[in-house]
């Protein structure tokens, strides 16, 4: 048939339809999270360019990054897990790793995320309660006891103090025989979402792009396999994003990251392999889908025709996915394992790299090990059950996913384009226009949830009477006492004049245009802390203050 | 006009809840002063005095409430300013209780309507003495 042939038939048919209307209306209007019109039928008329489809592995990596994606190898489970101390932690990761997880996913907790020691004022009641505590190499030491890193991957979600973990981290992997080059895994390493959404900076932006593409160039140099930024959406969408906004903003980051590596003489084609992305999964089961195949369609245009990139390694959007936090209720939690499930399924048919399965408990506490077990397991039954990993991009020439693909990437690319011509993400960020159009979409998807036109299961429709007697997780208040009391006893023992001397030789690097990444090595190396090291570049670099936007 | 803070103490940096709440408070007529991510107890108190709020309502999502809220009570109580408190966030039933007995007037969970806060804010502070 023709397009002319379908084009008629499809009115014909449309026309038939809207007399029924009149009999039988529909239940109301329907839009997508960015509040477009979603039509009744999408037809073979909806197909683009097949070119734009192609095939897995090919650019523009539409369909996937790889050939055969999980006919070779399954996405990678990695819960993200730590709280409370070290020791705690550690307990965790074994256990995850003997019920079939595949890498490790670090969580720190917010002083050392944030470059403060446990013992710091602005420590008060933060120690070990969003992740594990870690003030020095002693803890890492601990941290990672028996797990051995030359053979695990490991992803640590770390930014403004990235650069300290990852030192500690290459001397915990040394001292137990596994040189840099052969270590794997990720470090967030992304500084403008958290002035966008999640909140952990530290200096103001133009050092933090330093101090990021220093690391970009000493890891292409010693550590050519760990990937050296994660950057994510993940976090810009929870703040209340729609799925346009989480792939605009998220490649605009990208793009301001390659811009700084390139002005500083770097390689797109050698350190874009070792770029990563995070997305989330949230409900809108096929509008994700088509997310992750837009943004993978999307990065690999942006690195061929703005960065010239001609390595094909360095074109494919490779990443991580989570499944939304805050689209889980406190209220019926046992619903949450549902809507996991469906948002972990989107990832896999939007063909992530790897995946970490939100728990049902997470709107109450930190998850209890049974709660993790079940999130583990939602993974291994889609993996292994649903027969959905058994062909490359099963969705591919669906009308309606492949019109929405094309829908996010023509809205996705407006967007970055305004925010180029606000002169690039950064100026975007300190003008607050960014935080701004996400806070727009957050309140407005409340107030749907408030009249009732977004239904919540359980929170404004078939809702239930409930008791209270869930079985959650508690971080122990004594831990910050017991982090404090080893602080201050490592702070004893160690060498206190190599750590002087270490900290000074920072500064003085910091004052130059000289990589930052050895001498902060070298500083770990000898027990200086987290809050030690960032202290001495928040004297040299200064602090960022918000841009508030209610 | 009512004059209302919502404000985030610590470090945790999930403001979803506090924008959408400050603007909810806003659009029901009242006067909101946000105060932003990472604000020390004292620096919340200090500028709930010197704005002279009605009300103020804090925001946490990392588990520390037990430290920081005790600790910006004891601050008013210190100053002598009768701010009532309200506080929204990931709280356990159980810290619900204690923030309670320790003068907090309401705590919010996740999934509670803007529209019933708005109200509340505004009734807690006609009901109150100040």
């Amino acid at each position: 048939m023709s397009d002319e042939e379908l084009r008629k038939k499809y009115d014909v048919w449309d026309e038939k339809t809207n007399e029924m209307l009149k009999k039988f209306p529909e239940r109301g209007n329907f839009r997508t999270t960015w509040e477009e019109d979603i039509k009744r039928l999408y037809t073979p008329l909806e197909l683009g360019d097949y070119f734009e489809i192609g095939f897995p592995g090919k650019y523009p990596y539409t369909r996937g990054v790889q050939n055969t994606m999980y006919r070779g190898k399954l996405w990678t489970m990695r819960q993200y897990a730590g709280f409370g101390t070290a020791e705690e932690s550690n307990k965790r990761y074994k256990y995850l790793l003997e019920q079939g997880q595949s890498g490790l996913s670090v969580a720190f907790d917010l002083p050392t995320q944030i470059g403060y020691d446990s013992d710091d004022a602005h420590s008060l009641g933060e120690v070990g309660k969003v992740g594990v505590a870690i003030d020095s190499l002693a803890d890492m030491e601990t941290l990672f006891e028996g797990i051995p890193l030359g053979k695990v991957s490991t992803s640590m979600t770390i930014n403004s103090t990235a650069a300290i973990l990852l030192a500690m981290y290459l001397n915990v992997g040394e001292k137990q025989g596994a040189n840099r080059d052969k270590l794997r895994g990720t470090i967030q390493n992304d500084v403008l979402k958290e002035y966008i959404a999640r909140g952990t900076y530290i200096f103001p932006p133009q050092p933090s792009m330093r101090v990021i593409t220093n690391i970009f160039e000493f890891c292409s140099k010693e550590m050519p396999l760990w990937n050296t930024i994660s950057i994510s959406g993940y976090h810009i969408r929870e703040a209340g994003a729609d799925a346009v906004q989480e792939v605009a903003f998220t490649l605009a980051d990208g793009i301001e990251y390659v811009r700084a590596a390139v002005k500083a003489g770097l390689d797109p084609n050698v350190f874009g392999k070792r770029l990563s992305f995070f997305f989330a999964a949230h409900n809108d089961f096929l509008e994700e889908i088509a997310k992750f195949r837009a943004a993978r369609r999307m990065w690999a245009k942006l690195m061929k025709e703005k960065f010239n990139v001609t390595n094909p390694s360095a074109m494919k959007l490779k990443f991580h996915t989570q499944t939304s936090g805050s689209t889980l209720t406190a209220q019926q939690p046992e619903n949450n394992i549902v809507r996991v499930t469906l948002q972990a399924l989107a990832a896999v048919l939007g063909g992530t790299q790897s995946l970490h399965t939100n728990s049902r408990d997470e709107a109450l506490a930190l998850p209890t090990e049974e709660s993790v077990k079940i999130a583990l397991k939602t993974q291994q039954i889609i993996a292994y059950e649903s027969g959905v990993a058994k062909t490359v991009d099963p969705l591919a020439g669906s009308y309606y996913i492949e019109s929405l693909t094309d829908s996010i990437e023509k809205h996705a690319f407006e967007y970055i384009d305004k925010i180029e011509e606000l002169g690039g993400m950064v100026n975007a960020i300190e003008s607050g226009y960014v935080q701004q159009e996400i806070s727009n979409r957050s309140y407005e998807y409340q107030k749907k949830i408030e009249s009732g036109e977004q239904i919540v299961v359980g929170v404004n429709k078939f809702t239930v009477e409930e008791t209270s007697s869930k079985r959650l997780l508690k971080v122990n208040d004594e831990i910050e006492k017991g982090q404090i009391g080893r602080l201050r006893a490592l702070k004893r023992e160690r060498d206190n004049k190599k750590v002087a001397k270490s900290l000074s030789v920072l500064e003085n690097v910091a004052r130059t245009d000289d990589n930052l990444m050895h001498p902060i090595i070298d500083a770990v190396r000898v027990y200086a802390t987290v809050g030690e090291i960032s202290n001495v570049l928040r004297k040299v670099f200064g602090e960022y203050k918000e841009s508030i936007t209610i | 006009m009512i004059k209302v803070m919502i404000a985030k103490p610590g470090l945790d940096g999930h403001d979803r809840g506090a924008k959408v709440v400050a603007r909810t408070l806003r659009d029901a007529g009242m006067e909101v002063i946000y105060t932003g991510i990472r604000q020390t107890p004292e620096q919340i108190v200090q500028s709930a005095i010197d704005e002279d709020v009605d009300i103020l309502g804090i925001s946490i999502l990392s588990g520390a409430h037990m430290k920081l809220v005790p600790k910006i009570l004891e601050l008013l109580r210190e100053k002598k300013a009768s701010v009532p408190v309200f506080v929204g966030g990931i709280i356990p039933d159980e810290d619900v209780d204690k923030l309670k007995e320790m003068g907090v007037i309401e705590v919010y969970g996740p999934g509670t309507s803007t529209s019933e806060i708005s109200e509340q804010v505004k009734s807690f502070v006609e009901h109150s003495d100040t």
